[in-house]
C-alpha cells in the first residue's frame, strides 16, 4: 500500500531513543483542486508503537501534522538486537505496521 | 451455502448485539475493542478555550517545567515546522501539541506510558505565525507552557 516507514532505533544509555519518518500525504481537507473543489481530508488517525508487547508510545493526530510525519522519541530499555514495531491508522482506515531492530 | 446456515444457527442462538452487527458487517470488531476512539471532538475545535473544553483540562496551570527544543523562532515554510516538547513534570502521561491561529487547534496528542521519556519531536504545519502550546497532563492535572513561532510562508495550502 504506501511506502514502508523509516524506522531507526538505537541504544543510547539504558534507553532506546526511536526516529520514524512515515510516508502520507497528511491532506487537510483545507487544499482547493484546479476547479475549486476541497481535496478531502487524508491523515493518519492514530500512532502506536510497541516494544516486547508494550506500548511505548501511542499517539492521536490530526491533519496539521506534517506531510510524511516525522517522530522521534525514546524509551527505558531495548537491548540490541530486539525489535521496535510502529503502526498507524488513517482516517480511511488505512493501516500500516513497519519493524526495525534495535541497534 | 453453508455459511448462510451458520450464520442463521448462531442468529437464531442468540448472538450478541455487538457480534451480530460485526456478522452483518455494520461494525467491524476492531471498533467494539478499541481502547481509544479518534477524539473527532477535539480535533475540531476552533478556539484554545473550546479545545481546553474538549479535552477535559480546564483552564491548565503555566509551568515552567515543559520546554520547547527544536522549536524554531521564525519558520520558512509553514508546511514543515519542527516542534519538540519535553516535560520535566513528574509523572507526565501525556503531551498535546496545541497552535492557536490553524483552522483547528489541536494537532497531536501523545500518551506516554511509564517507561517513555516525556518528549517527543515531529513536525506540524501551521497556517501562519501563532503561538504554540504544549499541553501535558501529568498526575491527572493540566499545565501548559507556550512559544511564539512566526511563519513566512502559511502551510496550510489553500
Amino acid at each position: 500500500m504506501a511506502d514502508p516507514m523509516r524506522i531507526r532505533a538505537n541504544v543510547v544509555g539504558d534507553s532506546t531513543e526511536v526516529k520514524v519518518l512515515m510516508n502520507h500525504e497528511m491532506e487537510t481537507g483545507q487544499r482547493k483542486d484546479a476547479q475549486g473543489k476541497a481535496i478531502p481530508a487524508w491523515f493518519i488517525q492514530s500512532v502506536s508503537a510497541t516494544y516486547n508487547g508494550k506500548t511505548v508510545l501511542s499517539a492521536q493526530w490530526g491533519p496539521a501534522v506534517a506531510k510524511n510525519p516525522f517522530l522521534s522519541f525514546k524509551f527505558k530499555g531495548g537491548a540490541k538486537g530486539e525489535k521496535v514495531q510502529v503502526t498507524w491508522t488513517d482516517n480511511r482506515g488505512d493501516k500500516r505496521t513497519d519493524e526495525a531492530t534495535i541497534t | 451455502m453453508n455459511s448462510k446456515r451458520r450464520t442463521l444457527l448462531q442468529t437464531g442462538g442468540g448472538m450478541t448485539l455487538l457480534t451480530m452487527l460485526a456478522a452483518a458487517g455494520w461494525l467491524q470488531p476492531r471498533d467494539a475493542l478499541a481502547a481509544d476512539a479518534w477524539n473527532a471532538a477535539a480535533f475540531d475545535t476552533k478556539s484554545m478555550d473550546d479545545t481546553f473544553k474538549s479535552l477535559g483540562s480546564g483552564t491548565p496551570a503555566q509551568s515552567k517545567g515543559i520546554t520547547f527544543t527544536q522549536t524554531p523562532d521564525i519558520a520558512e515554510n509553514g508546511a514543515v515546522v519542527p516542534v519538540g516538547i519535553t516535560s520535566a513534570i513528574p509523572n507526565t502521561q501525556s503531551i498535546a501539541i496545541l497552535i492557536e491561529k490553524n483552522p483547528n487547534v489541536l494537532t497531536a496528542v501523545f500518551d506516554i506510558p511509564p517507561g517513555t521519556e516525556p518528549s517527543i519531536t515531529t513536525r506540524v504545519k501551521m497556517g501562519q505565525s501563532s503561538n504554540i502550546y504544549a499541553l501535558v497532563k501529568a498526575d491527572g492535572k493540566y499545565y501548559i507552557a507556550s512559544k511564539e513561532v512566526k511563519v513566512t510562508l502559511g502551510g496550510c495550502g489553500g
